[in-house]
């Protein structure tokens, strides 16, 4: 079980065919629009470097630190590979990752393959890559900012991966929906960060060491497509996933309200990102704890960026 | 010393073994799908599917049980779908002491197929990596209109995968030859530990880096141009028309009997 950092590879048999076939539609999208933006930049270098790349993020998997109670930190590498490589080539690598790991290893099912890769690849990489370039633009690009932006960008591509995988159950009939995002983003929120330290501690030996692979950056950039890219993909998500849950609450949904018992144990996790997961002021539970995830991310991504631009003031005092 | 990552693959002469890989890859696709169609509680579906696999392991000579005993694999997600027991509506057959969740019988039906869906799907796809040569399976991916590039930088990874996971192994040593400690001494802080474990994956990162680009170099010495050229050719016989025919018409008979019910 080494190579299976968190709980985000779904299995065959978890989503119905229908959402899965729509898994593979986007994935597949988005893997040819990533294999032409890559190979602008990279020519013929693309195949045997993104292969290596991709071979290392999943040795890199395998490097891993005990945590409390048995667990052990570890890297899913979206973030680090779009830090360092831009969010085509890391969607690029995430999916030769993700795809060896459902081949070869059967962690991850074939059919649902389409979703593992968007989660796990496309959105896990633009998250972060957008979360990393946005912390820097607002809190300036000195050292300190740029570990507080990979460190965000970290845990932010974790939750976001988490509450897709959450969601994409749901909607398959799963896993209830509350119970389904509440828990993943409870364990996620955990998980990331170990992903956030590990992301920031590889791009600050990066610095140190070759800080021009940090600061050319991006090997495949694309910025201003990729930014179309996840207003669609987000908008597409959101009507995709919330079309069958605005109609009518699947069913379990007014029970697990009802047995309030049961849901305020998933709830009662000790790391969570605010009280309850949930705001009074919205009624449906499912959007109440996805609204807790985004205030969540955004309370990450402002600690961040004030992190950041006081570390830039700090380093510029000192110059 | 190596981790475990020992090729999935196992010779054995059995005709399943020497289908044309595209129509492995395909059959179990489709057995996967028919899994994923089988309705909730229909056992008489799942139980034929299970068969199917069972007899597809002893006919490609990995004996009965081959896939059966590696198919824990995608137990541990099982979780996820557990809460289904307590939130589906319906005859209560029991209640968990002290805390007052009562257990549905339609949500244990679910719960239950969920599980077996995934458990007999599992064995599909161990099956079609256990009598198909990796190199082979990737080969019918392209062949099948995956995109070529992406076939590709699977092939190379899957190339480099021992090399890098080997060197991962070496590091992690190194880390637990130098960092011990001993009982009685204080455990070091979990930021301290990430910290190290970042300063790996940002060396590994690093010499994976650079060794793309020895590779990339020792290619274009050796005429690479951007195009793979791959010496394997497979060709479809009638062996394997028969054999796509018998899998498609087994899996749609055993739906058409499920839904028929």
């Amino acid at each position: 079980m080494w190579f299976s950092p968190a709980a985000l590879h779904i299995p065959d048999g978890f989503l119905t065919p229908l959402i899965a076939a729509i898994g593979w539609v986007l994935a597949i999208a988005m893997i040819v629009i990533a294999i032409r933006q890559t190979n602008r930049q990279l020519g013929e270098r693309q195949i045997p470097m993104m292969g290596i790349l991709a071979a290392f993020i999943f040795a890199a998997q395998a490097i891993n630190f005990p945590v409390a109670a048995g667990t052990s930190g570890h890297l899913i590498g979206a973030a680090l590979a779009a830090i360092v490589m831009g969010p085509w080539a890391a969607t690029l690598i995430m999916t030769a990752v993700v795809a060896v790991q459902a081949l070869l290893f059967q962690d991850g099912g074939l059919l649902v393959m389409g979703w593992n890769i968007m989660n796990m690849g496309v959105l896990a990489a633009f998250s972060g890559f957008f979360t990393y370039r946005l912390v820097r633009r607002y809190a300036g690009a000195s050292r300190g900012a740029t570990l507080a932006a990979a460190s965000a960008a970290g845990w932010i591509s974790v939750m976001v991966a988490a509450v897709a995988t959450a969601l994409e159950l749901a909607v398959s009939g799963t896993s209830p929906l509350v119970l389904a995002t509440a828990a993943m983003a409870g364990v996620h929120a955990f998980i990331g960060i170990g992903e956030g330290l590990i992301t920031m501690a590889a791009v600050g030996l990066l610095l140190a060491t070759r800080p021009d692979v940090v600061q050319g950056g991006a090997v495949a950039p694309g910025q201003r497509s990729a930014s179309y890219v996840l207003v669609g993909l987000g908008i597409a998500l959101l009507v995709a996933l919330f079309s069958p849950l605005a109609s009518s609450s699947p069913d379990g949904l007014e029970f697990v309200a009802e047995q309030q018992g049961f849901l305020g144990l998933a709830l009662s996790s000790p790391y969570e990102v605010l009280p309850d997961y949930s705001i009074p002021f919205v009624s449906n539970p499912a959007l109440t704890t996805i609204l807790a995830v985004a205030i969540g991310a955004l309370i990450v991504f402002g600690g961040a960026v004030l992190i950041g631009w006081l570390a830039t003031r700090r380093e510029a005092a000192r110059a | 010393m190596h981790f475990d990552l020992t090729d999935q693959y196992r010779a054995r002469p059995s005709a399943i073994h020497r289908l044309d890989p595209r129509v492995k890859v395909v059959v179990a696709v489709l057995f996967i799908l028919a899994c994923s169609l089988v309705p909730v509680g229909a056992w008489a579906g799942f139980a034929g599917l299970l068969v199917l696999v069972v007899l597809a392991s002893a006919g490609s000579r990995l004996g009965p049980a081959f896939a059966l005993r590696r198919s824990y694999v995608a137990l541990p997600f099982a979780l996820v779908a557990v809460p289904l027991l307590f939130t589906v509506p319906g005859d209560v057959i029991f209640t968990v002491p002290g805390l007052g969740w009562t257990a549905s019988a339609q949500g244990l039906e679910r719960f239950l197929s969920v599980l077996l869906r995934s458990w007999i799907a599992i064995q599909a796809a161990i099956l079609l990596t256990a009598v198909t040569p990796f190199p082979d399976l990737l080969w019918a991916l392209g062949a099948l209109r995956l995109p070529r590039t992406l076939v590709a930088t699977i092939g190379f990874m899957y190339r480099y995968l021992f090399v890098l996971t080997d060197e991962a192994a070496r590091m992690l040593r190194a880390r637990a030859a130098r960092a011990s400690h001993p009982p009685g001494s204080r455990r070091p802080g979990v930021v301290w530990q990430a910290r190290v474990a970042g300063n790996m994956v940002g060396s590994l990162f690093l010499r994976a880096l650079e060794r793309s680009e020895r590779v990339h170099a020792a290619m274009l010495a050796r005429g690479y141009n951007g195009q793979l050229p791959s010496l394997t050719a497979h060709h479809l016989h009638l062996a394997d028309w028969i054999a796509t025919a018998l899998a498609v018409l087994l899996l749609a008979g055993l739906l058409a009997v499920v839904y028929r019910r």
